[in-house]
């Protein structure tokens, strides 16, 4: 007879926000079924929201993560400028996109690192947090801040990128580059981590277009979808780059991705750092029109939605957000299903969701009463590409 | 395809099942529709236009209470919402669109759990966000739902 075990991860973890509630069915080594629950850390931001002014609610969708801290003030201030058709100075579309690719490359970095520390990679662990250092130091010399930047308001940006800071963040990103190379060579051309990751966790192109799957998580399944190219908003119509894609849908294709994306994002800041125009960085406007509007930003995961419904007051009627990990999270049902436990970790994490769910993992065997903790599931995790790597006889 | 081309599609298929369409700009449009035909609209522009489905957006508009179903044509960067009036606000009532789409399945958990609103069809009403002691019957994003003050005296 078969036994079947629930594996409970989470909910909470008090270093990271957004925590998550999954129960893994597992029979043996596989994973029979998954269930999640969210809501841990539902602050009701959108009936917040309600009570407060168009100015004041961009600084609470702002406190919505910490790492995508310009991708809701991004799409919070759209969905007003589409409500009232507000016109935005075209030095403050550059600075928003240089806030946004910053966003970006810190973002990725973080997720290479914890990707490697779950497989047992702690050097690349230890790289992608101290390599991603310069691009904090970047994000503060522009906005001020290393995490919470405040620099959106509607009709423009609050601060301007000074003539003197300019060298300073290209010296810095060239130094960033060096280390993307290294970064990018150790993972790519790893024999042990194409025999570890490739063929892992794989979601279809039907499937990711059925879930409306977003971002790097539906770009590494074929689908070739993108906000900044196909919902042109700030400077992005306005330099060249391209969109990476993936087919194997697997989460090797998910890791190429996100490291390739990194080196657009470098050469947008750089083209955007280039052909900034001098002028204003604010229009100023005053009121508020009745109506609705619609706010889309390609955040490091995927497409990020604010929709608004005013109705002629200060505040909003009604304030709606989507962030990407909403639409991600359910494809876990067609990822983990079938794999193995000592596979669920790095697939938990291939979608990048915040990682409070994975770090918070443990096993309760319901028979035995054995209780595994997080540290148990990752060494699993690591284990297999220890014996991987004996496998492949690579020291 | 252009945003009047969407439109048009949408306006030749549904015909007298359109009620209202406002086009807001080159790249936003919004299309009123009978609550009923919400299943229909879907499965048309889902699948046989083939949209991404955005999310869905509950709105209590004081007297009525409407869903908006966002869906975005990514070759053109158009973005167009579905209006579907519920009129009866005391048991608001609408078909599921999960049998179109998996994407929708915790959104409408989402709306039933914080608006109310019941999703006929669909088996999957569990609460997704807010606590399990929460009061049944009260939906905090109602406008009718207001946030109690805190005693600032109790810790």
């Amino acid at each position: 007879m078969s036994h079947k075990a629930h594996v409970p991860i989470g909910p909470y973890h008090p270093l990271q926000e957004e925590p998550e509630f999954y129960k893994l069915v597992v029979e043996g080594e596989k994973v029979v079924d998954v269930d999640v629950r969210i809501g841990w850390n539902h602050r009701g931001i959108e009936k917040l929201s309600e009570s407060k002014s168009f100015d004041q609610s961009i600084f609470i969708v702002e406190r919505i993560c910490g790492i995508c801290s310009s991708s809701h003030p991004i799409a919070c201030v759209q969905a007003v400028e589409d409500i009232a058709d507000i016109e935005v100075p075209e030095r403050a579309l550059y600075i928003r996109s240089i806030v946004q690719e910053l966003e970006r490359l810190h973002s990725h970095m973080l997720w290479v690192g914890l990707a490697g520390h779950f497989i047992g990679y702690n050097t690349v662990f230890m790289w992608g947090w101290k390599y991603r250092e310069p691009i904090c130091d970047i994000m503060e010399t522009v906005t001020g801040n290393r995490q919470n930047y405040a620099m959106m308001k509607v009709g423009g940006v609050r601060r301007d990128i000074e003539k003197g800071h300019i060298s300073y963040i290209l010296k810095r990103l060239d130094e960033f580059t060096k280390h993307l190379d290294l970064l990018k060579g150790a993972i790519l051309d790893d024999p042990v981590l194409h025999a570890r990751l490739k063929g892992v966790g794989i979601l279809t192109k039907e499937k990711a277009i059925d879930y409306a799957a977003l971002g790097p998580t539906a770009r590494a399944s074929g689908v070739d979808i993108d906000v900044r190219r196909d919902h042109p908003y700030a400077a992005y119509d306005r330099v060249k780059w391209k969109v990476i894609t993936q087919e194997a849908g697997d989460v090797f294709a998910k890791t190429v991705v996100r490291i390739l994306e990194m080196y657009e994002s470098v050469s947008i800041i750089r083209q955007c750092l280039d052909k900034m125009p001098a002028g204003p960085i604010d229009s100023k406007p005053k009121d508020v029109l009745p109506g609705e509007g619609i706010g889309l930003v390609e955040a490091p995961r995927g497409e990020c939605f604010h929709y608004i419904k005013s109705d002629g007051t200060n505040s909003p009627l009604r304030h709606k957000v989507r962030a990407p990990t909403y639409m991600n999270f359910p494809t876990f049902r067609e990822t983990v299903i079938n794999q193995t436990v000592s596979d669920a970790t790095i697939i938990l994490a291939a979608i990048d969701p915040c990682y409070c769910c994975t770090e918070r993992m443990f096993i309760v065997d319901n028979k035995d009463k054995e209780l595994f903790g997080v540290q148990e599931l990752i060494r699993l995790s690591q284990e297999k590409t220890l014996k991987l790597k004996e496998k492949m006889g690579v020291k | 395809m252009s945003i009047d081309a969407v439109i048009k599609k949408i306006q030749d298929n549904f015909g007298a099942k359109v009620l209202k369409i406002y086009k807001k700009n080159e790249r936003r449009a919004y299309i009123d529709i009978y609550s009923k035909d919400v299943v229909d609209f879907t499965r048309y522009i889902f699948k046989d236009m083939g949209l991404r489905f955005n999310i869905a957006s509950a709105v209590d508009d004081f007297n009525t209470m409407e869903i908006l179903y966002h869906f975005s044509d990514d070759p053109s960067g158009v973005v167009i919402s579905i209006r579907a009036v519920i009129k009866d606000k005391k048991d608001p009532h609408i078909d599921t669109i999960t049998t179109v789409t998996k994407s929708a399945w915790w959104i409408e958990r989402e709306m039933h759990e914080l608006f109310g609103i019941e999703f006929d069809g669909n088996e999957d009403l569990r609460p997704l966000l807010l606590p399990d002691d929460w009061p049944r019957g009260v939906y905090p994003l109602r406008k009718s739902f207001v946030v109690p003050k805190r005693d600032s005296r109790k810790s």
